[in-house]
């Protein structure tokens, strides 16, 4: 009897095994089919951006250039004006975005995770509202209007700086930071700004970095924005809406039509070639790219601070 | 001794808890309740004036003449809205790729956050997971070029059906309406899949590991850890994240659809903001009237569908937002 059992648990071991092994295997291929999806596009659209124009539109064109040619490079830095300005606008906005926004989130953050704030549940719930009731596109758009914050730079900065979301983030973050620090800076006579700017903020740089992320990437990623206020003054455009209107200019002639005529269309295409846009591509996610492995530890930091509930 | 301190502490969590307003404290506070000031005014002009410009939608409103200047005419904009055949038709796609959007996306980092869970090898397990949320901060207007550069006639995936012999031309997948909904559904599992998944597999990693312990002691195997243990461990996560999700189910149709549609698929493409933007900003028939009173109504049916989930949620005694 003994026996049958010990023999029973061999073979289920046995079977466990082997079932074992083939899920490692699947699992692992698929994931890295999953990988390579993720991956592969951007790596094709890297090799169009080197290719020479004319010989890309004929397609087949994978992982490498099959004419090597740095002239969609050389057209989006020298020859687009747009694209250039564009550069400088979202740069701008990237950095005094960045720095005001993360300003103003902490300080609101600070004073919301204050426990003896006089006005803080008042102020919490005064904030969380604006997470789910907005006014909408066109009351906005009408407001931005008389406050004369469309045609303007301004318009990037000023509004988007008081984010909610990110202060909720912070003010669990900044609770969690124990009162007793508060208390000792207060007994040597420290007012709140003091506490803020040399106790608070400097245990809050993990917060602190999650959240530029997070702001910078956003404004890095803008363009609506520049459609909607700033469509008229191409002195305030940015690079993805400038890298949009070169997608337009290349979809309203493939995209739109159908089946052989697209072949037809790609070819005489001369407008804006698959390569320049690439390029284009290629140079907008280039920043996000390569700062990307030193700073996702961030992101993913970002996302489990506090838990979501808040 | 002991208890004096006790005591003293207690009283102390007393005041934590509830600072009395007295001028004392105030005037200790004063600088807090001047900032705060700013914010609230800051608030007020950025988040609640807009919300104050839905008057506009009970008008004729003309720019130039203001709101005081303008017509009133109203909800005449509203039974226009719900007359128009487009409007019913942008609804129903906002509300069908918001529900498949959400529906997939959730399903997707769920499993792929077990999958990933799954795998021992740490090194492996880092760089997929690397390489699977880098997408989350690429534009969608990268995205849509990725997503268009691999669907036009040269596209990888014309190129692979022709070699497989599954298609005998190049087929415009871009100008098919039947196909639309599932390429949008499918750009977005791209773009978020291995986000989203970050959070899932936070909240694996706090399961219990006495769980799959006794699991094991109990003979049951790889799939029916999974089943019983992990699954039931992120029930909680996947209800609060629904619920968060529910209230942006119609806020999640624009970018993509926009930067994506065209002529040939306006009638699966345009969502509720595409409808609103495009009577903001046609020149002739400019209607902000028309385009606030959309708005409206995505909002008031965004809110109630955050109340009632929230609601269902509370009767099954799940996890809740509010």
């Amino acid at each position: 009897m003994a026996d049958v059992v010990s023999f029973d648990k061999i073979k289920h071991k046995k079977k466990m095994a082997t079932e074992d092994i083939v899920f490692t295997v699947l699992n692992t291929t698929f994931l890295v089919l999953f990988a390579v999806v993720t991956l592969y596009p951007v790596l094709n659209t890297l090799a169009y951006s080197f290719n020479e124009g004319n010989d890309a539109v004929r397609g087949g064109i994978y992982l490498l250039p099959r004419k090597w040619s740095l002239r969609s490079y050389h057209e989006i830095l020298f020859e687009r004006p747009g694209i250039r300005v564009g550069a400088k606008v979202t740069v701008a906005r990237t950095i005094l975005g960045t720095l005001t926004s993360l300003a103003a989130n902490a300080l609101l953050s600070f004073i919301l995770s204050r426990k003896k704030f006089l006005f803080k549940s008042g102020l919490s719930l005064f904030w969380i509202i604006t997470m789910y009731a907005s006014g909408g596109m066109i009351p906005v758009l009408v407001l931005f209007r008389y406050l004369h914050l469309t045609s303007s730079f301004w318009v990037y900065i000023i509004p988007g700086m008081v984010s909610a979301f990110n202060v909720m983030v912070m003010r669990t973050y900044m609770a969690g930071i124990p009162d007793s620090l508060e208390e000792a800076a207060q007994l040597e006579g420290a007012g709140y700004m003091r506490v803020f700017i040399s106790i608070i903020s400097p245990l809050c740089k993990p917060v602190y970095a999650t959240i530029a992320l997070f702001v910078a990437v956003y404004h890095w990623n803008s363009w609506f924005d520049a459609m909607l206020y700033n469509r008229f003054d191409p002195q305030y455009t940015t690079l993805q809406y400038e890298l949009m209107k070169l997608l337009d200019s290349v979809s309203a002639t493939t995209g739109t039509s159908s089946g052989a005529q697209m072949t037809q269309s790609a070819a005489a295409n001369t407008i804006t070639p698959i390569t320049v846009r690439a390029a284009a591509t290629i140079a907008t996610m280039a920043p996000i790219i390569a700062l990307y492995p030193f700073l996702q530890r961030y992101f993913v930091t970002g996302l489990t601070i506090g838990g979501v509930k808040e | 001794m002991e208890n004096s301190i006790v005591k003293s502490k207690r009283v102390k969590e007393v005041d934590i808890n509830k600072p009395k307003l007295t001028a004392k404290e105030f005037k200790r506070q004063w600088i807090l309740v001047a900032i705060s000031a700013v914010y609230v005014i800051y608030g007020i002009i950025f988040y609640y004036l807009p919300l104050a410009g839905w008057i506009i939608a009970f008008q004729n409103f003309v720019f130039a003449k203001g709101i005081g200047g303008s017509k009133w005419v109203g909800i005449d904009k509203f039974k226009f809205l719900f007359s128009d055949k487009t409007f019913l038709m942008v609804i129903r796609n906002t509300f069908v790729m918001g529900v498949l959007n959400l529906f997939f996306s959730t399903i997707v980092a769920i499993a792929f956050a077990i999958l990933l869970n799954e795998v021992r090898n740490k090194y492996f397990k880092k760089s997929i997971q690397t390489i699977s949320y880098m997408p989350h901060f690429l534009s969608w207007i990268i995205v849509v070029a990725i997503v268009h550069d691999a669907l036009t006639s040269t596209g990888i995936i014309n190129d692979i059906l022709l070699r497989l012999g599954i298609l005998k031309a190049p087929y415009a997948f871009l100008g098919d309406p039947k196909l639309f909904w599932g390429i949008v559904t499918l750009s977005h599992l791209w773009k978020e899949t291995g986000w989203n998944a970050i959070i899932y597999l936070a909240a694996i990693t706090s399961i219990d590991p006495c769980l799959y312990e006794s699991a094991s002691i109990d003979g049951a195997g790889r799939f029916q850890k999974m089943r019983y243990v992990t699954l039931p461990g992120l029930r909680p996560t996947i209800m609060i994240l629904l619920l968060m999700n529910m209230g942006n189910v119609l806020n999640a149709g624009f970018e993509l659809q926009y930067l994506l549609g065209n002529g040939l698929v306006q009638n699966v493409s345009r969502t509720i903001d595409i409808y609103i933007l495009d009577w903001a900003l046609d020149a002739r028939n400019m209607d902000y009237s028309l385009g606030t009173a959309a708005g409206i109504f995505k909002t008031v049916v965004s809110m109630t569908f955050i109340v009632v989930s929230n609601y269902i949620a509370k009767k099954k005694g799940d996890e809740r937002l509010f």
